[in-house]
């Protein structure tokens, strides 16, 4: 019933007042419904007291640091104000570990706060957030400062070509092409070790106009993690299509602060639970998998 | 300064970059704006307004944003230019409006009285342009078109949105790839220096020049 009013809502973007209408009965019924759990059921489950996990389920709210501009793992919806996707949902999960009930029980426990690529650490170090589920590859880099849960997916740099391009079936194949990738991200860097003599002279501040200027034929490739290219051939309706050739690792983790391992082993358990339990791979299937990526198997997780 | 010292070439290149995209910017808008500016001083009132539209349009638009529509919107009608086209395109055009309306002023500066006489000689209104207004008003002009001209040196660090390697956008790069924000971006501003105070310096000569011929 929601999502029927939220595509109308959609639909008559032009009927604005209708549309902040729609979003608000959303809201209240999901806050309804979260009111409602604790009354019925199962117990929380109980934790050793001084955890993080108990202190959390102590005070009833867990903050929650994601991205709000990542279509397929964190997009904050401007008509209704929620932020939806895979890591939204694996938030979820996590929430309903700690406090009981299912995921979206649990939503209404969860503050989400937007953290950008650039204040993960500062917010997880300050404590201004809990936990960071944000597209937040682990490397050793961050592992000096923060700790990590997880892998809960494992993101591959991909290329995207026109539908009618079958010169380019690998990374080598970008040698002495032109290939767009965004200013200052680490596809570039990947790209540049992996293809020398690739020509990156152009290069944007998104990925959106990268795919423009493939569609005009200034460069032709784009390459970046294969879960945006998803997006963007998506959206390209079939002028672009995904070469298939991954060549780069990133795992995403969950950020936590650094040295609480209690708090690490519970989450890397809870995660090794809805891999097991399916719930993992529904959150793909409703998320990323909208975007015509094929649901993967679980990834390994790291107990480091 | 060890940072730009180590990427001397780039800064070089990106320098000898923004020179050329400026001058020739500034060549074009001059042609430009002087065509604008006779449009809306000419008798024919089609072309006052046409003159008047081409000014406030482009004069009140973001130069980013006409560079991002000459990019990605040329190519959408069949004119796909390469960067560095595009940039000259959207520098000249924006700057082109601004020559204009100083090129007006200084030929509202001219006295009526020049122009009745012309009239009075029989020369016609291009004539009257050419050899009598023109001249007299490029003087008045002269200190703010150079205003124009130095702050198309430093508007033509936009030209990094649409990837033309110009000074901006090798700085930039640098700054990605080694990480060393402050010294390299402290050296890009010394870098503009060395393009515009040299700039600003010659202008002045020039406006002294013929200042004195009056």
């Amino acid at each position: 019933m929601r999502r029927g009013l939220r595509r109308f809502a959609v639909l008559g973007a032009v009927l604005m007042l209708t549309a902040a209408g729609c979003g608000d009965d959303g809201d209240e019924e999901s806050g309804g419904g979260a009111t409602t759990t604790s009354s019925g059921g199962e117990a929380p489950p109980t934790f050793a007291a001084g955890s993080t996990m108990a202190t959390l389920q102590g005070k009833g709210k867990i903050i929650l640091g994601t991205k709000f501009d990542q279509p397929g793992f964190g997009l904050k919806d401007a008509v209704s104000g929620k932020v939806e996707g895979f890591d939204v949902e694996i938030a979820k999960l996590i929430a309903a570990g700690i406090f009981g009930g299912s995921a979206e029980e649990a939503a209404g426990k969860i503050e989400f706060v937007e953290a950008v690529s650039k204040n993960r650490e500062p917010f997880i170090q300050e404590g201004k957030v809990d936990l960071v589920v944000a597209t937040y590859t682990i490397n050793d880099a961050r592992k000096i400062v923060v700790d990590f849960a997880g892998p809960y997916f494992v993101a591959r740099q991909d290329i995207m070509v026109k539908s009618d391009n079958n010169d380019i079936r690998s990374v080598e194949d970008l040698n002495g092409k032109k290939v767009c990738s965004a200013q200052g991200s680490t596809s570039i860097k990947n790209v540049q070790a992996k293809a020398p003599q690739a020509d990156l002279s152009i290069s944007f501040d998104t990925y959106s106009k990268c795919a423009d200027a493939m569609g005009d034929g200034r460069v032709v490739a784009v390459t970046t993690d294969d879960t945006i290219l998803a997006g963007l051939v998506q959206a390209s309706g079939g002028a672009f299509k995904l070469v298939n050739a991954p060549f780069s690792d990133e795992p995403y983790g969950i950020g936590l602060k650094k040295d609480d391992t209690a708090f690490r082993n519970f989450l890397n358990n809870r995660l090794q639970e809805i891999f097991d339990g399916g719930e993992w791979a529904a959150a793909f299937e409703a998320t990323l998998g909208k975007l015509g990526l094929t649901t993967p198997e679980p990834p390994a997780i790291a107990a480091y | 300064m060890g940072p730009v010292l180590d990427n001397l070439d780039a800064y070089l290149s990106g320098m000898r970059t923004t020179a050329t995209l400026t001058v020739v910017s500034f060549g074009v808008a001059l042609v430009v704006g002087t065509l604008i500016a006779s449009a809306r001083i000419s008798p024919v009132v089609p072309l006052r307004w046409a003159g008047a539209a081409y000014v406030e349009l482009l004069r009140n638009t973001p130069l980013v944003v006409l560079m991002f529509l000459y990019y990605f919107g040329l190519p959408k009608i069949g004119l796909l230019f390469s960067g560095f086209t595009t940039a000259v395109l959207a520098l000249s055009l924006y700057t082109g409006a601004f020559v204009a309306e100083t090129v007006r002023s200084g030929v509202n500066s001219v006295a009526t009285g020049q122009a009745e006489a012309a009239r009075a000689l029989g020369l016609t209104f291009p004539q009257t342009l050419a050899t009598v207004i023109v001249p007299q008003a490029l003087r008045t002009v002269a200190a703010p078109l150079g205003s124009l001209f130095i702050a198309l040196i430093k508007n033509s660090a936009v030209a990094f949105t649409i990837s033309v390697p110009e000074l901006n956008g090798r700085v930039d790069r640098l700054i990605t790839d080694t990480g060393q924000t402050i010294p390299l971006l402290v050296g890009a501003a010394v870098a503009y220096l060395l393009l515009t105070i040299p700039s600003g310096i010659a202008l002045g000569v020039l406006e002294r020049r013929v200042a004195i011929r009056r």
